[in-house]
């Protein structure tokens, strides 16, 4: 009747997953009490989760993935004090416990933190800058947030019923096969991550599609933001590679349930092309994180310079080039298996290529600077402090990619260092930057500086603190994933290493206050003219928050940096253009159909997990019972009338004229 | 051949004060310490050659690099009133040409270096050397090392004993899962895999014992999987293997079998013969793939750490 499921499953001989799952449940349970009698319900239903504005959705996905990064960041903090305890003792977190521990803080932190916070931002951000109402696929998008979401909540189901994987963030066979892994660690691995994967395969279709269809009259590409070109080539490479990831998790996932030998030891399975197929999705990956945060670094950098950004096609040359190289270099993942020479030089000096046009960017974000007028905002400081940082991860990356060096330097502390370096250094803090960036014009008031200057201060040094000892360690033949360790030269770097992840720590207790006071003080932080920065996209003629339509009256653009020519027009001439003509607007519907689906979705996942082979048809029927019915509706948009729009929009050019006006007089 | 050239001579000239400099920086770092930049072989010093040479090569561009971001930064402040601003200032042709060809430049002279030295150091290929190789066989288990030496007929577990100035030519399997083997001092790391033969070649210069480990998690035994490297002379190797020849246990298919059950922080012992064809037989699959867990969770005598 229930699978492999029993009560057995709970592990409530564990304090720290028990005690940690109830404090969630509490604080999860008082959150929903306090929604519930406050009565919010059905705004929270109707408004949000049933919303297909692609701001919400974006808002709701940057949600999400802040949420998991304390997930992933408590992980991540057990594992540094483990280290730094575990000399010659086992320290406090039993192998079987720290394995998974590693496991779930890689898992969380490039899919359910990385990954959910680059597409909210896309998401919130790329209609507004294409100056379009939404993006090609409404209610597809909705249906992609609600299966990342189930892939979060399957994930965190494990800390409480049954466990995690001890395979790593990539569960590499044989070890993540049936005979060596039997319990449903790999399987909650699986499915979660398959059925997220769904998901952001459908976001990277639906953003393809928008940037390649829907574009503001007069948007060319070769007028598009650079936010704009690098998310086109970052979710390029999504529809690419994520169905390499899907295939690879479906071979193994036959393998475990149906003694399929894909992977397996016997039968004619072979590891290898696990590793090359995972690695063939699996650095592309790297580049679609890593994209969409140097999209963000061009429009802060050229934003506080006060200057267009230098090189703009050299730019979009160097990130197509990104997109193109990152399908040639997965090799590099595995120096160490014994290809060959030939396989290996060719694959290192083509890993090595690719910084070729990264660091052209580095070059054109300095001579945007130059020249320039430099405000050291929150933003701009996170710009800098990647520029700074980035540059030494990429050296250590390029270091990794000489062959000879990988054989001393693969899988220890120092790789652990080099990619912290490039995802801390490189995707969050530009994520940091694109949040404190567009906040204000997403709610309406800016985050309080100081606050977020103080954060960024302690993210800066933290990371300094915490990962410079880890390239000491790799030199020093620290390998990584050790549950504990007997060579008394490695404790003192660990021990730093340590404090620095506590530094880290204050900057993130620093963030969550950022937001709290900001909150409180919205009134004294409000945006009132929708262009808190001095921009020059499109997104900042909109108000702040923007309206469900986005523009009153699609833009026609004239050259690049859109916004930038209207308002150098406006200023120049002392006025406004002249109100245009509304109309009326025709808008998606909302619709519960991302949540009802993901519902079903969660019971298919886990079912399958815990082999409930009824519930999970029960499931798969009711997801598809949800497409037909959604199929099937006959009344799928709603019109907001012109006086709506006209209302709103003169609002917004009142404003604007005002700010024309205090401008002229000071 | 100019550049290749260059670097295979680079690669190749291990000049002894260099060495020794850097030993002595290291010195209070030494004994069983793993130190990979304290190379004791000739494939771990031509690594650390080519690691410090990529180093200095890419710090000629990067130290510039950070230096003019935050002089630009701080010059271009906006309260800076001597800074002369160029609010359109967005293509320069000279600029452009200059930032595509300097990484360029960097990537042509590292690409050599990464084409040579995969080459020099490829793991398969034997070391120069007057001295007959010595053969080991290596498999990794759940969670120990297993080393036989097929000419000798003998085989230790979790201890490694090689002599001095010899080259060592090992092939690499796996029992089970994946593994990597990985002596820091001596320089070059491999995989070992169930059902293939893997191959590396170290030597070690000097006599010392060396810290020893696996690279790639293997599961909840991993953080147990070291070993010593003894290093010793010659005669001092002939000693031990006549010492070891005939004596403890013997390795056959069915002591290899209890050994391939999981069992975690092994303590360092000998098999007295070793059958000559087991290890074929592993690859092969001959001998069956270690059995993995018995049961979902690990039990007190597999992992003795755990407590319930």
């Amino acid at each position: 009747m229930f699978g492999k499921l029993s009560l057995a499953a709970i592990p409530l001989d564990q304090p720290i997953p028990m005690t940690a799952s109830l404090i969630v449940a509490l604080a999860g349970l008082g959150v929903l009490g306090w929604i519930a009698a406050k009565g919010y319900v059905p705004y929270l239903w109707k408004e949000w989760i049933c919303s297909v504005d692609h701001k919400r959705i974006g808002v709701m996905y940057t949600l999400l993935a802040m949420v998991m990064l304390l997930r992933g960041f408590s992980d991540a903090l057990m594992m540094r004090s483990q280290q730094a305890l575990a000399f010659h003792s086992g320290g406090y977190l039993a192998p079987e416990h720290y394995d998974q521990i590693f496991s779930a803080h890689g898992t969380i932190m490039i899919f359910f933190v990385a990954m959910p916070f680059l597409i909210g931002l896309m998401n919130f951000v790329l209609p507004l800058q294409l100056g379009v109402r939404d993006v090609a696929f409404p209610t597809l998008n909705s249906v992609s947030f609600w299966l990342t979401a189930t892939g979060v909540l399957l994930v965190n189901l494990s800390l409480v019923i049954g466990e995690f994987a001890r395979t790593g963030w990539l569960p590499y066979p044989p070890l993540s096969e049936l005979q060596y892994s039997p319990g449903v660690g790999v399987d909650y691995y699986l499915w979660s991550l398959q059925i997220a994967g769904v998901g952001t395969l459908l976001t990277g279709v639906n953003f393809v599609t928008t940037i390649l269809k829907l574009r503001a009259p007069g948007m060319s590409y070769l007028r598009m933001p650079m936010f704009c070109w690098t998310s086109l080539a970052a979710n390029l490479l999504i529809v690419a590679a994520f169905p390499i990831l899907t295939a690879t998790l479906a071979m193994l996932t036959l393998d475990r349930y149906l003694g399929f030998h894909f992977f397996t030891n016997g039968g004619g399975g072979n590891l290898m092309m696990f590793m090359n197929l995972i690695w063939a999705w699996g650095h592309p990956e790297v580049y679609i994180l890593i994209l969409p945060a140097f999209g963000i670094y061009s429009e802060v950098v050229s934003t506080f310079s006060g200057k267009p950004l230098f090189g703009y096609r050299s730019m979009v040359m160097a990130t197509m080039a990104i997109c193109i190289l990152s399908f040639t270099v997965w090799l590099h993942h595995f120096f160490t298996m014994g290809a060959g020479a030939d396989v290996n030089a060719i694959f290192g000096i083509a890993s090595m290529i690719i910084a070729v046009p990264t660091g052209v960017k580095v070059f054109n974000w300095l001579f945007t600077m130059y020249g320039g007028t430099v405000r050291f905002t929150t933003p701009m400081l996170w710009s800098l402090g990647f520029m700074v940082t980035f540059v030494i991860g990429g050296m250590t990356g390029v270091l990794l990619a000489v062959p000879p060096a990988d054989f001393l330097l693969h899988n220890s502390l120092f790789l652990i260092a080099h990619f912290h370096n490039v995802i801390i250094g490189g995707v969050l803090f530009g994520a940091f930057a694109g949040y404190t960036y567009w906040f204000p014009k997403a709610f309406g008031f800016r985050l309080h500086e100081g606050l977020g200057q103080a954060a960024f201060w302690c993210w800066l040094v933290g990371f300094y603190v915490a990962f410079m000892p880890l390239y000491v360690l790799g030199f020093m033949g620290m390998t990584r994933r050790m549950q504990h360790y007997d060579v008394p030269e490695w404790r003192p770097w660990l021990l730093i290493a340590a404090v620095g992840s506590a530094i880290i720590t204050i900057g993130i207790v620093l963030q969550i206050v950022q937001l709290v006071v900001s909150i409180r003080n919205r009134e004294s932080l409000r945006d009132e003219t929708g262009d808190p920065w001095d921009g020059r996209s499109l997104e900042w003629s909109t108000p702040s928050p923007p309206p469900a339509f986005n523009f009153a009256v699609l833009p026609n653009v004239e050259g690049e940096e859109a916004y930038w020519g209207v308002k150098s027009t406006a200023r120049e001439r002392g006025q406004l253009r002249d109100e245009p003509a509304y109309e009326a607007i025709e808008m998606p519907r909302n619709s519960p159909t991302g949540f009802v689906c993901a519902f079903f979705a969660t019971i298919v996942g886990f079912s399958l997990i815990w082999h409930i082979w009824w519930f999970a048809a029960v499931g798969f029927l009711g997801a598809y019972a949800t497409f037909v019915a959604f199929a099937w509706r006959d009344h799928h948009e709603e019109f907001i009338p012109v006086e709506e729009v006209a209302r709103i929009d003169r609002a917004n050019r009142a404003s604007r004229a005002a700010a024309l006006a205090r401008r002229a007089a000071s | 051949m100019g550049l290749a050239g260059f670097f295979r001579a680079r690669i190749r000239a291990l000049s002894p004060w260099r060495g020794a400099a850097i030993a002595a920086a290291l010195l209070p770092l030494a004994g069983c310490f793993p130190a990979a930049l304290d190379p004791q072989g000739p494939v771990g010093a031509q690594e650390k050659t080519i690691l410090l040479d990529s180093v200095g090569i890419m710090l000629v561009v990067v130290v510039p690099t950070i230096v003019a971001t935050l002089a630009f930064a701080f010059w271009y402040r906006a309260g800076n009133t001597k800074a002369r601003r160029l609010p359109d200032f967005a293509y320069s042709g000279r600029i452009e040409m200059v930032v595509w060809s300097i990484p360029i430049l960097v990537i042509i002279f590292l690409g050599g270096l990464a084409w040579v030295g995969s080459h020099e150091l490829d793991p398969a290929k034997p070391l120069a050397s007057p001295n007959k190789p010595l053969e080991v066989d290596v498999v990794s288990l759940d969670w120990k090392w297993l080393f036989i030496y097929p000419a000798q007929g003998i085989a230790s577990v979790n201890q490694l004993t090689i002599p001095v100035g010899v080259p060592v030519h090992f092939t690499l399997t796996s029992a089970s899962v994946m593994n990597t083997f990985f002596v820091p001092q001596l320089g070059g790391m491999i995989y070992t895999m169930n059902g293939m033969a893997d191959q590396l070649n170290l030597q070690a210069d000097h006599p010392g014992a060396y810290y020893g480990e696996s690279a790639h998690y293997s599961g909840d035994g991993f953080s147990d999987m070291h070993f010593m490297v003894n290093a010793v002379s010659p005669q001092d190797f002939a000693a031990w293997v006549q010492k070891t020849h005939g004596a403890g246990p013997a390795l056959d298919g069915g002591a290899y079998q209890a050994l391939a059950k999981q069992s975690i922080n092994v303590a360092p012992f000998t098999y007295g013969s070793a059958d000559p064809n087991l290890f074929q037989a592993i690859v092969t699959q001959t001998q069956a793939p270690g059995p993995g867990p018995q049961t979902g969770q690990p039990t007190a005598d597999v992992s003795p750490r755990t407590r319930g």
